[in-house]
């Protein structure tokens, strides 16, 4: 028999996501269901929706969705806001415009965890200092806070500001070009009709660049839910302890760690936030479809 | 090598998934194209004419039908059996490799016994780069050479491996007036030199007629008509063939046949030797026209261009079934521009005559009318 | 205008464009100053750094001692080599499985092709979240913890960087392919001498992109990973900072932060223009 040589080529992806996405995919479903799910014995005792409603009921599963709540209202409009600000004035100049670009790209590529660190001893305070920015801080005439281990918004300040570092760079690129990507002839028009600055940007700028700020959002939005190694990187990996944890911290912990194998709760909350995810997505899209016109 | 085409047809899905419906690019095609001469294979776009190249290159396979080069029946054989050279309206050079790369690259597939040494494979590169005269270019990369340069580094690769057939998409038209005119010679010439039977396929009649030593006709895949060139011209077999062939192409009209005369309006322009009937299409090529003041066809003038050795005479005619009637006539023979009307008797050889509904020639005996 | 006018304007727009490079400048002094701290801090002796009350910007008496203590007393080239392995398999074997299936998808026929494309298509939404409970399942239940197996097959496959190569493979243009096909050119051999050459841009992005992302890879690697011998950077760090030097030992814990991100940035700055403007193509964060 003579196979198709297409799907030799296409054999080792195939295998590669059976095994490792899809297969995964079917089987948290079912977890998810599995109710009082043994991992040592690989038994459960019925199908229903008793993970779901023990997760629910969990108050670190309702501080992880109510901290990852608050990341996302704060994170996602502050550095879409910040990246617009600052891709236009990156545009805006000429001198030094590479190595700013340079610069602001750098983030992107570090090992969040590590800088994660630097940030956590910026704003530590410890039995013999105060930390960096509490020193900043007392210049101002302020008194020092414990970002790391104090009062649970000095906490959630800090991952914000670590969240808003993180994903600015990516926002940043991606306006800069496509700013860069408006026709220029655009603003020779709207400067011989003698339109203000103002008007120049809500009325031009902001309506070419609309596709791209919605993407971001939407993308904003996806990544700021699945938060995580951020918050690990501050607060260590007892995000419970911290109260601090994230949704997805909360799918890790139970799938290993402190609160130690339970992948069926894990998988409740996984496909909880999967549902979340999803919903504000398309939310998300039915807005763009009314706001961008072209 | 000859190549013999038998009852060739090939047959594509319809665009619309839900429909069985197939679409014909070419339909039953029989003809022969003899050894070594240059053929054009000519007709407007979407006429099948690059399909049947495909068919011939073993890139697509027929439907139905046969393809034979010479004796052997290559129907069968997958393009890189057949022995042929393949040159891309776009050139399809790979960009990344040098223009020494680009030739010797299909020497590089060759395996067994024919596998040549690196020695062999640089002898071979250089003597098809000299005779398309691009020796001095083979360190450059495709996308520093002109569009010229590129076409003879597309054939030149074509000619590598001696091909047995050498085919040429629409070689000219991406090339500028100046040098199609250049590159046509050109492609002449390395016909002539290496002998091989060449197919080429265009769209453009007067590329076609001026190399060609055989054209092809072709419309919504079906042949129309093969022949050399002038005898296509001077003898076309139906109305699309005798439209689509000259420039300026051919004056149509609606005429008549009454008592033994062919009749244009109320004019009796030419004596013919048919039964009277109203449905006839005449066809008078520019240049059938011979200038009189008591000529049988008067037209109403609009313009008389002069373009140093001919005169172009533009009118109008009622019964013309295009915008105007062109003629070329001697520049000798002056017309005044600001006359209102020009009268024109008829040469007979360039007046063709079709049936309305078929639009197939109909052969008859026309002289010009006794005065 | 008049000329009090044209004035006040110029004056005006002198104000913007300064405030305009104020504003870029503190942006600048936010993402650079971490990278400055991280390194300023590892300079530092532990003695001197534990004595300063308040931080101090210039060290007094800078040493490399604690990037001796960071890779003596902590196995950290242990976990760069780790990584180091980690990353290039899991790069190579992504590239293979992404060249193959891209090469399927855009140049071959088959049938069905655009059902199991649309397949493809809908795992790219898919978050790893979903599949990290069943995949750590099923490496544990093969008992591939703490492997190297363990912790590079789940990573291997991306599906939008098939989705990325295809739509470049499909960018060349189909004659060139044809011609190939004239000149007896095997399909594996067009894809080795013609594609690949000439969607080398892409390849080599997304091979960046990927080597970037296996670098910084933190989940995973904790979930499979509970020996020393195995960690990651990422999880190396983490482990470091909970339950190693970096309780007590900042300047040393900051010594191996340093070290670890050096490797990124330079790659970053060699290949500057190709990451921009492959992560702006279609990269996103993590």
């Amino acid at each position: 028999m003579k196979v198709n040589k297409a799907w030799l080529y296409l054999l080792p992806a195939a295998l590669f996501l059976i095994f490792f996405m899809v297969y995964p995919l079917l089987d948290v479903l079912v977890y998810s269901v599995e109710e009082g799910y043994n991992s040592a014995s690989q038994t459960f005792m019925g199908i229903g929706g008793y993970n779901y409603s023990y997760v629910l009921h969990d108050p670190y599963f309702m501080q992880a969705v109510s901290n990852t709540f608050i990341l996302v209202i704060i994170t996602v409009p502050v550095s879409t806001g910040l990246a617009l600000l600052i891709s236009m004035a990156l545009n805006s100049i000429k001198k030094l415009r590479e190595l700013f670009q340079t610069i602001y790209f750098l983030p992107y590529v570090t090992n969040t965890l590590a800088v994660g660190l630097v940030f956590m001893i910026l704003f530590k305070k410890t039995a013999y200092t105060d930390g960096m920015v509490n020193a900043l801080i007392s210049i101002f005439g302020g008194g020092a806070v414990d970002f790391i281990d104090g009062p649970y918004w000095a906490k959630m300040f800090v991952l914000c500001f670590y969240t808003v570092w993180v994903v600015l760079p990516f926002k940043i690129l991606i306006l800069t070009s496509a700013l860069a990507s408006v026709n220029q002839d655009y603003y020779r028009a709207a400067k011989v009709d003698g339109a203000s600055g103002w008007r120049v940007f809500s009325r031009i700028t902001l309506p070419m660049i609309s596709p791209m700020i919605f993407y971001l959002i939407i993308t904003g939005f996806i990544g700021a839910f699945k938060a995580y190694s951020d918050a690990v990187a501050l607060f260590g990996t007892n995000l419970n302890a911290a109260g601090m944890n994230t949704i997805v911290g909360y799918v890790y912990d139970m799938i290993y760690g402190d609160s130690g194998g339970f992948p069926s709760y894990a998988s409740a909350a996984a496909i909880i936030l999967f549902v979340i995810v999803l919903t504000i997505t398309v939310i998300n899209l039915l807005i763009s479809r009314k706001q961008i016109h072209y | 090598m000859k190549v013999i085409l038998q009852s060739l047809t090939k047959e594509f899905p319809s665009r619309n998934k839900r429909s069985k419906d197939v679409v014909v690019a070419v339909n039953d095609f029989t003809f022969e194209i003899p050894d070594g001469k240059l053929v054009g294979l000519l007709g407007p776009s979407g006429c099948g004419k690059s399909t049947t190249l495909n068919l011939i290159s073993g890139l697509e396979k027929p439907t139905r039908g046969r393809v034979l080069f010479g004796d052997e029946d290559v129907t069968d054989y997958p393009p890189q059996d057949r022995g042929v050279g393949l040159v891309f309206q776009n050139y399809a050079l790979y960009p990344h490799m040098t223009v020494f790369q680009n030739i010797i690259f299909p020497l590089q597939n060759l395996k067994g016994k024919d596998k040549l040494t690196k020695q062999q494979m640089a002898e071979k590169a250089e003597e098809a780069a000299k005779l398309v005269q691009i020796s001095e270019l083979m360190e450059r990369k495709p996308s520093e050479l002109s569009g010229g340069q590129q076409q003879r580094v597309a054939i030149a690769r074509a000619l590598v491996k001696r091909p047995r057939i050498l085919l040429l998409d629409e070689p000219l038209s991406n090339l500028d007036a100046r040098l199609r005119l250049q590159t046509r010679e050109e492609l002449r010439r390395i016909q002539r030199e290496t002998g091989i039977t060449t197919v080429f396929v265009t769209h453009d009649q007067e590329e076609a007629m001026s190399i060609s030593d055989m054209i092809v006709v072709m419309k919504e895949g079906v042949l129309q008509q093969i022949g050399k060139p002038q005898e296509v011209y001077d003898d076309p077999v139906n109305l699309f063939v005798a439209k689509f062939l000259g420039t300026p192409p051919i004056n149509v009209f609606n005429a008549s046949i009454r008592d033994g005369g062919l009749y244009i309006g109320d004019e009796r322009v030419l004596n013919v030797g048919a039964a009277d009937s109203e449905s006839i299409t005449v066809g008078i090529r520019p240049e059938g026209f011979i200038p009189n003041k008591d000529g049988a066809l008067t037209l109403q003038l609009t313009a008389v261009e002069v373009m140093g050795r001919d005169t172009s005479v533009v009118s109008v005619h009622p019964e013309c079934v295009g915008a105007n009637v062109r003629s070329i006539i001697s520049a000798d023979s002056r017309i005044a521009n600001d006359a209102h009307k020009v009268r024109f008797d008829l040469k007979p050889e360039k007046v063709f005559m079709f049936d309305k509904q078929t639009e197939k020639r109909v052969r008859v005996d026309l002289k010009p009318i006794g005065r | 205008m008049n000329e009090k006018g044209l004035k006040r304007n110029a004056s005006r727009r002198l104000i913007l464009r300064i405030m305009t490079y104020v504003l870029l400048a503190i942006w600048a002094v936010m993402v650079l100053f971490p990278f400055y701290w991280m390194v300023l801090s590892s300079i530092k002796s532990y003695a001197s750094y534990s004595s300063e009350k308040i931080p101090e910007f210039i060290p007094r008496e800078p040493t490399l001692e604690n990037y001796s203590t960071a890779f003596t007393q902590v196995p950290l080239s242990g976990y760069f080599s780790n990584t180091l392995i980690f990353t290039v398999v899991t790069t190579a074997l992504m590239l293979i499985v992404t060249v193959l299936a891209a090469f399927a998808f855009s140049r071959l026929e088959f049938k069905g092709k655009n059902l199991v494309f649309t397949m493809f298509i809908a795992l790219m939404m898919i978050p790893s979240e979903l599949v990290v409970i069943t995949n750590y399942h099923t490496i544990t239940e093969l008992g591939l913890r703490n492997t190297f197996t363990g912790l590079i097959l789940p990573s291997v496959t991306s599906v939008f960087y098939i989705y990325l190569l295809k739509e470049n493979f499909e960018q060349i243009p189909d004659e060139l392919y044809k011609a190939a096909k004239v000149d007896g050119t095997s399909d594996f051999k067009y894809l080795t001498k013609v594609m690949i050459p000439i969607c080398r841009p892409t390849i080599i992005t997304i091979t960046i992109l990927k080597t970037v992302e296996c670098w910084n890879s933190y989940v995973w690697p904790r979930l499979i990973t509970t020996k020393q011998s195995h960690y990651l950077v990422s999880n190396g760090i983490q482990e470091l900072r909970e339950n190693g030097i970096g309780r007590e030992n900042i300047p040393a814990m900051m010594a191996a932060v340093v070290v670890i991100s050096v490797p990124l940035i330079v790659l970053f700055l060699i290949f500057r223009k190709r990451i921009m403007e492959g992560v702006s193509r279609g990269g996103t964060k993590g």
